[in-house]
């Protein structure tokens, strides 16, 4: 038995750990959140030159070559430090999208510079309040070109190639857009992470070309979906340890009716329930991260509970935070409100956990394996 | 990441293996169904020749040292063997108490003398243990016992009164705190030994319990004496040896039999709602998935666990949400599996019941797995003072001389 990660990804984690606790205190999440900056450009410049854009990706790809396992190691500090960067939309999304369903030559246009942060892709699928399922989208494509709106689009403001999900006559399908054709409109649009940026794109006959064959855009969504949801969940088990860790720290420190806060148990029972929240969503994020390095048959489930773990885990932590700092934790110069909104951003970036459980269980219902 | 033995591990499987099916018979199917019952003299009888089987072909006592009779082992050589046993149906269970907490704590504290004659025939299943600790007006705050010791000589005469002994009605031996000093503070003034269940003065009575079965007892003791002889460590340490005791008891009360998803997962296969079977209910499947996940989270932290056994590490903090988990979704699964069933989940026959009644059974044993072996709120505050590293609870009977010690109804 070796449910763990190798003793180079322990290395490169405290790595991660040590440089974004350099280059991404809160104040750098912040400087994002308060602003109009789309991101932080220096740090995505800096994560690009350690590599670990491109990590999981092969090196004849221009990626790192460390593989899906230590793009997981990077997620959960990511998640920690919530890197205001659009790397789960290039890294996870993006990229993991070409590298599944792209020709020869779309891989060869793309993926290098995707690994080396010099485009910045997405992925576009919702549109509107509710509206994110294939079945129910309006963007269409005819004669190879695009037209209709998404919305929110993650990143939207600043990438330069998204893989959008339109209906075709053949069924619902998936495609490449170059960002920068004639007839793509983007507008920025106010949500509840401003430190994550989203966007309405809009497209009128827009250029595209298909990412995978025809006709399979339900069955390659979903991979890239299953397969993004165990790294989203690494980026968010890391978030709800962080918050859990500054409820810790926070419950110790203040004192209320001459003792610490952290001592009444009805904060420890509290911070009891968080904590196996967190464990229970680590461990099944483990399970995910073994089942994507593998590309195993069990990676479907392994992904939905992860997904459905990590979402609910990363809002109790951020919300239980808040709770135990008290008044301090609903003004804005705390920090506990980053994590609460990042908590909820994550957890509906790529489909709610209600609509992640349904999947489980579908998974549950189809595979004959005792999963 | 994998999840294969290491070689020495598949070795140490292959033999385990080789040893139960050559010994005993596999279990049929993947459902856990029992009917809670008492455990009645024939199958006392045919759990201790199966234990002296397990003990001469060496599965018995496989951490212990050498010294005491054990196989001087490692932690991942006892998981091994017992994950294989389990896929074994055995007459089981009544040597935990003994051999995972009671002789660990003679063998330790005990003389050499003492670990010869006591831990073999309880490693060969000839002699059953239990611990006497908890009582009327002390059970979560255990330190809170009152069962007196007074020293006569080179003898001790015990009056008082446990409660929850597990198996104390087939005993042979157990261990027992007392409180020898009612002057000092709480946890000072205790004193611990063990004693022969057959002592004059000592009386057991079952107590029954919501599930109909009495696996437990109330044990009086009127002017037991015990030799000194059978004192383990200095008077008025006995809290110290207990915490010997007590250590084990996270990894005797773990895997206790039950439910999980995948037996609710089965049955919303198959009962039907107003609308089709259960399983096409969004509310029952997200439940179902809300399960899943807890189960399964359990099963990779478990998975974590062994990683760190498997190379002879200390397990990390990950280990002690187990049982916490475990026991109040035992209680809601049996719950809803019951609703599921609508007017027919009352029925416990087993002649009509699903499963044999698995679930209803359940109910009525579940919630003895939130108090047993440390409440959800001692799991709760276990977990918040020694993984987060919070204050413990600050106690207004510090220091107090624990006769002066305020006491409220005593549970009697």
């Amino acid at each position: 038995m070796n449910f763990d990660f190798s003793d180079d990804l322990k290395m490169l984690r405290d790595e991660a750990r040590r440089f974004l606790a350099d280059k991404c205190p809160t104040t750098a999440v912040r400087a994002v959140l308060e602003s109009d900056a789309a991101y932080d450009k220096a740090l995505w410049a800096a994560l690009g030159e350690m590599g670990w854009i491109g990590a999981a990706l092969p090196e004849e790809a221009g990626g790192a070559g460390l593989g899906h396992l230590g793009l997981c190691v990077l997620a959960e500090e990511l998640g920690r430090a919530m890197a205001p960067v659009p790397f789960s939309s290039s890294v996870y999304l993006a990229t993991e999208a070409i590298r599944l369903g792209g020709s020869e030559a779309q891989c060869k246009a793309w993926l290098p510079r995707l690994a080396a942060g010099q485009v910045i892709g997405t992925l576009a699928v919702a549109e509107g309040p509710g509206r994110a399922s294939l079945r129910r989208i309006t963007a269409s494509v005819r004669n190879g070109q695009l037209s209709g709106e998404k919305l929110p689009v993650p990143d939207g403001v600043v990438a330069d190639v998204a893989i959008v999900a339109a209906q075709t006559e053949r069924g619902p399908g998936l495609f490449i857009v170059d960002l920068a054709t004639p007839g793509v409109v983007r507008e920025a649009v106010e949500t509840i992470d401003p430190s994550r940026k989203q966007a309405r794109l809009t497209f009128a006959g827009v250029a595209c070309e298909p990412l995978g064959a025809a006709g399979d855009g339900e069955g390659l969504l979903r991979r890239i979906e299953d397969r993004a949801a165990i790294l989203f969940a690494f980026e968010q088990v890391g978030g709800a340890q962080v918050a859990l860790e500054m409820a810790r720290d926070y419950a110790l420190e203040r004192y209320a009716f001459g003792r610490p806060i952290g001592s009444f148990q009805a904060i420890k029972h509290k911070l009891a329930d968080v904590y196996v929240a967190v464990e229970l969503a680590r461990s099944n994020a483990y399970y995910g991260a073994w089942a994507l390095a593998n590309d195993a048959p069990e990676l479907a489930t392994a992904a939905a509970a992860a997904r459905v773990a990590a979402s609910e885990a990363y809002f109790l932590a951020s919300k239980e935070n808040i709770q135990v700092h008290g008044g301090m934790g609903y003004t804005w110069a705390f920090d506990c409100h980053l994590h609460y909104r990042r908590s909820k951003m994550l957890g509906v970036t790529l489909g709610s956990a209600r609509k992640w459980k349904d999947r489980l269980i579908t998974q549950l219902e189809t595979s004959n394996a005792p999963a | 990441m994998d999840f294969s033995d290491t070689p020495e591990e598949a070795a140490y499987r292959a033999k385990a293996r080789a040893f139960l099916e050559a010994n005993a018979q596999r279990r049929e199917g993947s459902n856990m169904l029992y009917r809670a019952g008492d455990a009645d003299e024939a199958f006392i009888k045919a759990a201790k020749d199966w234990q002296g089987r397990k003990a001469d072909a060496g599965f018995a006592g496989i951490t212990w040292p050498k010294e005491w009779g054990g196989q001087g082992g490692t932690t991942i050589q006892q998981v091994i063997y017992d994950q294989e046993e389990a896929k074994f149906g055995f007459p089981r269970g009544i040597f935990d108490i003994g051999l995972g907490m009671c002789l660990p704590t003679v063998c330790k504290w005990g003389t050499q003398e003492q670990r010869d004659r006591y831990a073999r025939k309880a490693l060969r299943g000839e002699e059953i243990w239990c611990q006497l600790f908890s009582e009327p007006a002390g059970g979560s705050d255990l330190a809170a016992l009152r069962t007196r010791a007074e020293r006569r000589g080179d003898e001790w005469v015990v009056n008082g009164q446990k409660i929850w002994t597990s198996g104390a009605h087939y005993c042979d031996f157990g261990v027992i705190v007392t409180r020898s000093d009612f002057d000092a503070p709480k946890h000072s003034g205790l004193t611990y030994f063990f004693l022969d269940m057959r002592s004059p003065g000592v009386e057991i009575r079952p107590i029954k319990q919501i599930s109909g079965a009495s696996h437990f007892n109330e044990v009086f003791f009127t002017d037991v004496r015990i030799p000194d002889s059978q004192r383990l460590g200095a008077v008025g340490e006995g809290w110290k040896v207990s915490l010997t005791t007590l250590m084990n008891e996270r990894y005797t009360i773990g895997g206790r039999a039950g439910v999980d998803v995948d037996e609710v997962l089965e049955l919303a296969r198959t009962v039907e709602l107003e609308e089709g079977p259960a399983l096409r209910n969004d509310a029952v499947r997200e439940r179902l998935a809300d399960w899943y996940v807890m189960s399964r989270g359990l099963k990779y932290s478990h998975f974590r666990t062994m990683t760190a056994l498997s190379r002879g590490e200390t397990p990390g903090p990950e280990s002690s949400i187990g049982k916490l988990v475990v026991a109040s979704k035992l209680q809601a699964m049996s719950s809803f599996a019951i609703d599921l069933l609508e007017q027919g989940g009352a029925i416990n026959d087993p002649k009509y019941a699903p499963m044999v009644g698995l679930f209803q059974q359940v109910l009525m044993t579940s919630p003895s797995s939130r108090i047993a072996g440390g409440s959800d709120e001692i799991m709760r505050n276990i977990i918040a003072e020694r993984v987060l590293g919070l204050p413990a609870d600050i106690r207004v009977d510090k220091g107090v001389p624990f006769n002066k010690v305020p006491t409220g109804k005593t549970g009697d």
